[in-house]
Parts: C-alpha cells; sequence; structure tokens
C-alpha cells in the first residue's frame, strides 16, 4: 500500500530529473531521444506488463547450453548489442529496456516452460528467441495461450503465421527460389542433387526447391538423400554424387554433419571451384567450424554475410566486434536476431503502446532503414520483406557477395504451388 | 539404376564404395577399442567416452594452434604430436576419473552408467565454459588434405588413408598389450577372477585404474584422428556415441576380436545399403538386423567364456 504511494508520489519527480539529465545529450547527439516526452506509464501499458515509468522488461530465450548453444550464441549477442544500442539512443517510449535472459537448454519442453514463466511471471513485454523450429513449436502455443510477442530469427521452413510471431528471419520459398534463378541462369544448371539431413526443414526446403527446378527452371533433380541428425559419415553419397554429376550439389545439411560432410567432400577430391554447390545451411558461424580451406569456393544463399558493403552494417559489424571480441564471426541468423529488438522499439513508438494486441497490428509495415542487411519492412503476414543474396565461400571465412536480388522479396509462408 | 553408365565408371564406383565401407570400418573400430576395453574388461558403462573423444579432438585443436603460433616450420608433422598429447590427456583424465568416481561404483555396475552420463554432462558443460559454445576449426597441414589420384576417375581420401593406418597400429598394439604382456596377463586374470587375482599378489586396483586410463587414452586418439573427418565442439561426442555403443554391444563384450568383427559387419552393411537407398534408411535397416541379431545372439557375436 505504502509502496503504490510512494511510487505515485516519486515517479513524476523522477522523470523531471530524467528529463534533465536525458536532455543534455538528446541535444548534442540524439535529435530524437525520447526520455523527453515519455508517456504515462498507465496510457502505454494497460494489460499489466513488466512496464515501469523508467524501464520496460523483455525477454531473451535461447539455448545457452546444450547441442544448439553452438548457434544460438550468436543470436543472445545479438539481441544483447540491439538492446544496449537502443538504450544509449534513449530507450522505447522514454523507458530503458531491461532484459531477463532464460536458457532453453537445447530442450524443446523447456523452451516452452521457460516461455511461460517469462510470460506469466516477470510479464516480459516481448521475447526475443527461439532457433531452431522445434522451439518455436513448442513456444508458438504458449506465446498464443498468454498473448506475448516472440521475435524470432531464424531462416525456416514456413508454412506457419501467427499474430504473436515476428519472424525476422527469411521462409523457404524467400531464401531458396531467388538462389536456385540465379544458379540455372549462371551455370546454366539443369541437374541437382539434393542432400539433406533428416528433419522438417530440409525436407521441406527440398520439396520447394525440387518443385521449383522441375516446373519453373525446367531442370532435373538426380538425386534426394537425407541423413540422421549428426551423421559423420558422408562417403557413401559422395560416390553416388560423383556417379550422378549433376551440375549443383544443393545442400541442407546441419549442424555438426555439415563440418564432416565438406571434409570429406573435399577429401574425396571434389574441387569446389569446378563443382557448384549451394548450400541454405551454411553462414560464417558455420564456417568457424568447418574451416574456410574445406568450403572456399561453395555458394549460400543467404539474405546477409558480414561483408555486405554497406554504411549500416560496417556500423554493426564494428559494434559486435567491440562488444563480443575481435575473432566473433556473424552469421544470417545473428543479424535477424538484431533485427528482433529494434523492430519492436519501431513499433512500439508506432502503436504509441507496449499493449501485444496494439502491436500485432501495427507491425505491417514498420520499417527498419537501419537495417544491417540493408531496409526491410514487416509484410501483412508478420514475415520481413527481404533481399535475397547469393555469396561464395572464401578461405579466410567470409563470403564474397555474387549476387542480389534487385527488389526485396516477398515472403510467402504459404506458397502456392510449391506444397 | 546402372543403365545410364560405363563400365569404367561403375568399376571405378565400386572400388569407390569399397573404400569408403573399409574407412567406415575403421573409423568404427577407432571408435569403439576404447570402449571395448572399458568395457569388456571392467564391466562398466562409460557413456562420457564421447567426452573422452573430444578432449583429444581440443588437445589437437590447441596443439595446431600452438604449432601455428610458435613452430609454423614444423606445423605439417603437428598432427603426431597432437595424437600422443591426446592420449596423455585423455588417459590422464581417465585415471583421475576411476580414481575419484568409477572406483567406488564397481560393485553396482548400472550406477556407473547414471554416473558416467553425468560426468559426460558436466565435461560438455566445462568444453562449453572454457572453449566456447561454438564449434572450433581444426587446422590441418596441406598433406593431410585432398586425395590420392589412383586412376582418372579413382580418387582416395588421404585423411580415410590416415585413419586405416593409424586404426590398424592401435588395434596391434592393444592386442600386443593385452595378450602377449605382462600387463594385459594381469588385466585378464582380474578380469576372469578378481579374487584370486588378488590372492596371487596382483595389485587389482592398479590394473583397473591403468585399464580405465588405457581406454580412454585411446578414445583421445580417436577424437585427434576424427578432427579430420567430422566436428570438433563441446557437444560432438554425442554424434559418436551410438555406434560405438553399438558396435561393442554387437560384437560381444568381452572380445576384442568381437569388436572387429562387429565394426566390420556394421560398416559393410550400412555403406552397401546407403549406397542403394537414402542415408536414413540404410541406418534404420542396419540396426534393425543387428536388433535381430542380438534377439538370437543376446551375448553378441563373440563372448568370452567367463565363469559365473
Amino acid at each position: 500500500m505504502s509502496d503504490e504511494a510512494n511510487k505515485g508520489l516519486l515517479s513524476p519527480l523522477r522523470r523531471k530529473l530524467l528529463m534533465g539529465m536525458a536532455a543534455v545529450p538528446a541535444i548534442t547527439m540524439l535529435p530524437r531521444a525520447s526520455f523527453a516526452q515519455a508517456p504515462a506509464t498507465s496510457a502505454v501499458n494497460t494489460t499489466g506488463l513488466a512496464v515501469t515509468d523508467t524501464e520496460v522488461t523483455v525477454g531473451i530465450l535461447h539455448s545457452a547450453t546444450g547441442t544448439m548453444a553452438i548457434s544460438e550464441t550468436g543470436s543472445i549477442q545479438a539481441e544483447k548489442l540491439a538492446i544496449e544500442q537502443i538504450n544509449a539512443a534513449g530507450g522505447v517510449l522514454g523507458r530503458k529496456i531491461k532484459f531477463i535472459q532464460e536458457d532453453g537448454a537445447s530442450d524443446w519442453p523447456t523452451f516452452a516452460e521457460k516461455a511461460k514463466k517469462l510470460l506469466v511471471n516477470d510479464k516480459v513485454a516481448a521475447i526475443m528467441g527461439c532457433w531452431t523450429s522445434a522451439s518455436r513449436k513448442a513456444v508458438l502455443p504458449v506465446v498464443e495461450q498468454y498473448n506475448g510477442m516472440l521475435y524470432y530469427p531464424t531462416f525456416y521452413e514456413g508454412l506457419e503465421q501467427s499474430k504473436n510471431v515476428i519472424y525476422t528471419g527469411q521462409e523457404a520459398t524467400q531464401q531458396i527460389l531467388a538462389g536456385l534463378n540465379w544458379i540455372a541462369k549462371e551455370k546454366g544448371a539443369k541437374s541437382f542433387f539434393f542432400i539433406g539431413s533428416d528433419y522438417i526443414w530440409p525436407r521441406t526446403s527440398n520439396k520447394i526447391a525440387r518443385k521449383h527446378v522441375e516446373n519453373v527452371l525446367k531442370g532435373k533433380v538426380v538425386g534426394e538423400e537425407y541423413y540422421p541428425l549428426g551423421n559423420t559419415q558422408f562417403n557413401s553419397v559422395i560416390n553416388k554424387i560423383k556417379l550422378t554429376k549433376p551440375d549443383v550439389i544443393f545442400t541442407d545439411v546441419v549442424g555438426g554433419s555439415n563440418v564432416a560432410f565438406y571434409k570429406q567432400l573435399k577429401a574425396a577430391g571434389i574441387d569446389l571451384s569446378k563443382q557448384a554447390l549451394l548450400t541454405i545451411s551454411v553462414t560464417e558461424d558455420e564456417i568457424d567450424g568447418i574451416g574456410g580451406e574445406n568450403i572456399a569456393g561453395a555458394y549460400a544463399c543467404m539474405k546477409y554475410f558480414q561483408s555486405l558493403d554497406n554504411a549500416n552494417n560496417k556500423a554493426f559489424v564494428s559494434a559486435f566486434k567491440k562488444m563480443w571480441g575481435e575473432k566473433t564471426v556473424i552469421g544470417d541468423v545473428t543479424q535477424a536476431a538484431y533485427l528482433g529488438p529494434w523492430l519492436w522499439k519501431l513499433t512500439v513508438e508506432k502503436a504509441g503502446s507496449f499493449d501485444v494486441d496494439k502491436i500485432a497490428a501495427a507491425s505491417p509495415g514498420v520499417e527498419f532503414k537501419g537495417a544491417p542487411e540493408g531496409y526491410v519492412r514487416i509484410h501483412e503476414n508478420h514475415h520481413l520483406w527481404s533481399k535475397t543474396r547469393v555469396g561464395r565461400a572464401k578461405l579466410d571465412g567470409q563470403f564474397e557477395l555474387i549476387f542480389e536480388t534487385a527488389d526485396l522479396v516477398e515472403p510467402d509462408p504459404f506458397p502456392k504451388g510449391y506444397q | 539404376m546402372f543403365g545410364d553408365y560405363s563400365l569404367g565408371d561403375l568399376g571405378s564406383i565400386f572400388v569407390m564404395q569399397g573404400f569408403a565401407g573399409l574407412i567406415l570400418f575403421s573409423v568404427y573400430v577407432l571408435m569403439a577399442l576404447g570402449l571395448a576395453i572399458i568395457f569388456g574388461q571392467m564391466g562398466v558403462i562409460n557413456m562420457a567416452h564421447g567426452e573422452f573423444m573430444i578432449l583429444g579432438a581440443y588437445v589437437t585443436w590447441m596443439t595446431s594452434n600452438l604449432f601455428q603460433a610458435y613452430l609454423p616450420s614444423l606445423f605439417s608433422g603437428y598432427f603426431f604430436l597432437a595424437m600422443i598429447l591426446a592420449f596423455v590427456a585423455s588417459g590422464a583424465l581417465g585415471m583421475l576419473v576411476e580414481w575419484a568416481l568409477i572406483r567406488h561404483l564397481y560393485k553396482r555396475p548400472l550406477d556407473t552408467l547414471l554416473a558416467t552420463w553425468g560426468l559426460s554432462l558436466m565435461l560438455q558443460q566445462g568444453y562449453r565454459s572454457v572453449f566456447g559454445a561454438r564449434e572450433v576449426g581444426v587446422e590441418l597441414p596441406q598433406w593431410m588434405l585432398g586425395s590420392l589420384h589412383v586412376t582418372e576417375s579413382i580418387e582416395v581420401p588421404i585423411n580415410g588413408v590416415f585413419v586405416m593406418c593409424l586404426t590398424v597400429l592401435i588395434t596391434i598394439s592393444v592386442a600386443y598389450v593385452m595378450y602377449k604382456s605382462r600387463w594385459g596377463r594381469q588385466v585378464r586374470a582380474v578380469v576372469q577372477n578378481r579374487i584370486m587375482a588378488g590372492a596371487v599378489g596382483i595389485n587389482t586396483e592398479k590394473v583397473d585404474r591403468y585399464t580405465f586410463g588405457l581406454g580412454c587414452g585411446i578414445a583421445g586418439v580417436a577424437g585427434s584422428a576424427f578432427t579430420m573427418i567430422g566436428s570438433t565442439g563441446p557437444t560432438s561426442g554425442q554424434l559418436y556415441i551410438v555406434d560405438t555403443f553399438l558396435v561393442v554391444v554387437f560384437g560381444g563384450a568381452a572380445s576384442l576380436l568381437g569388436t572387429i568383427a562387429s565394426a566390420f559387419s556394421i560398416s559393410q552393411t550400412q555403406s552397401t545399403l546407403e549406397f542403394f537407398m537414402s542415408g536414413s534408411m540404410a541406418k534404420v535397416l542396419t540396426l534393425l538386423a543387428v536388433v535381430g541379431i542380438l534377439m538370437l545372439r543376446p551375448q553378441g557375436l563373440f563372448a568370452l567364456k567367463v565363469r559365473k
């Protein structure tokens, strides 16, 4: 009771102090700093989220332990960087972002449980999180039931859309089709050999790729192979590739298998400077483990490469390295994770509210001009309009940009004719 | 499916496929040897076997970094030193673990399963804290990359040949140590009758410790060799553990020959099937065959007759 009274008494004073403090940097460097016009909490938070006059709490939910920590570490780092930058630039609606980090521990039920904890106990205004489709599928019913907001960074198989999720990575058609078109045109590729890990994302992606190759490009799929997750022996399939001599090897092998696959490909004498290989599962992060010398020459189809030459990206890369060390690399998903907090901030400001329903409604059309990948915009279906790019792996583990679509590619999570 | 190919093509593919099978065979033997020694001789189910392998891989990675930084001129030979260091590191950790954990559980074999599983989780998190969650890339000297051109269309991966030679070398050494040396006799005596062995003056505790250390050390060498063909990360050991147990159990727990025969039959079945169908299906059929045979012969392919 007395606490509440105190709060009421203190808050205008505190706000005034903050206005004073904020005014100095606001004038010199940040013309649009928003501390000065922080609206009342009661107006921007009508559903009891963890929003105070000075702070707003969000959740970060990734695997910091377990097998997926390899991949998700980059996402955690990117989200923390974004939050720090947003706070340095004045926060969201005059409030500093505070985050609570939970560990999904590479275990899907744990993800669901932690998401519930973040939404029900901590009342976070948004969750930046998940990486694998399995973890997202586990969290989805939770964010829908408790009406939370999830920003999901990974490129994924599509076939999903939710009011409560913003997908900041690419869905399958966005990622794949432009790349296939490019390689068919540029290399005159007619025959394709698909090889993937055996779970939903590679199977769905390959299904889409196969339809596109057969129906649109009028080419031929000469082989389609799946190996269990974690498989470390690829010599047999490499022999099959040698026998069928495809124009393009199209791969979506993931995790530790990836490393084994490229090492054995090289050892078997397949020279990637002569044999075209297009992957949708290797980013700079993976090359760290594979080794640049094993994959140099391969093409990857993504929306972002660390080597992109634009002002936003240069600032992003140097800030990221400053925060996390000179040696860290930034892959596609890391960049997409960085977009999450920024898109949320922009949406909150557009909606003038932290309420989840208002954010969900205000999301379509929100633009982020400062994205490292270049301009992005949220589509009606809560995915992002973004460019598709093809890069070629170099010895030093970076990609050289070879091709990018002229326009933003429309996200199409339920592609007609591809299912 | 062969209609479209020339006879020469087919010939070279069969040769290469044969090599693929032999390489898989070597990989299986190498990863299963250490476990077979520990499981077969001591009855300890070591769930942390994969993590001992990865320790070897990390040692290799560190050695390669050290050579690059301080002795770049000797880089092409670092791998041999790395394997020795991997053996020493994993073996030492194994002996420590035996002393601190395993020896208290000899009378409760099922509990060793739980204890070593816990150990494997601790080691994984340990690697993650020390080396970072991301995988590391082990740089190899130039001569170990690429393949040997036997003919125009037959190419044999150098790292595969390397693993094969290493496997032969280690198997012969282990067989010698186990069946010809004085120490090997002691180990076998302890397996056959612990109380009598103790009564005739064999220090059974010491034999246990060194046996466990030897098994873990071989796992370390295997891990070191596998940096050529697989990934090195905190959880990479998990990729090998299932296949390893499969080979050991199928072969009959206490028999070195059984391990080799089982590795051979599993690898040949799998690599032949993989050629004719998808990798996942090949795995399923291989496992089905193994389950079927184990139902008929629960003791595995070869079993030592031990007085119960």
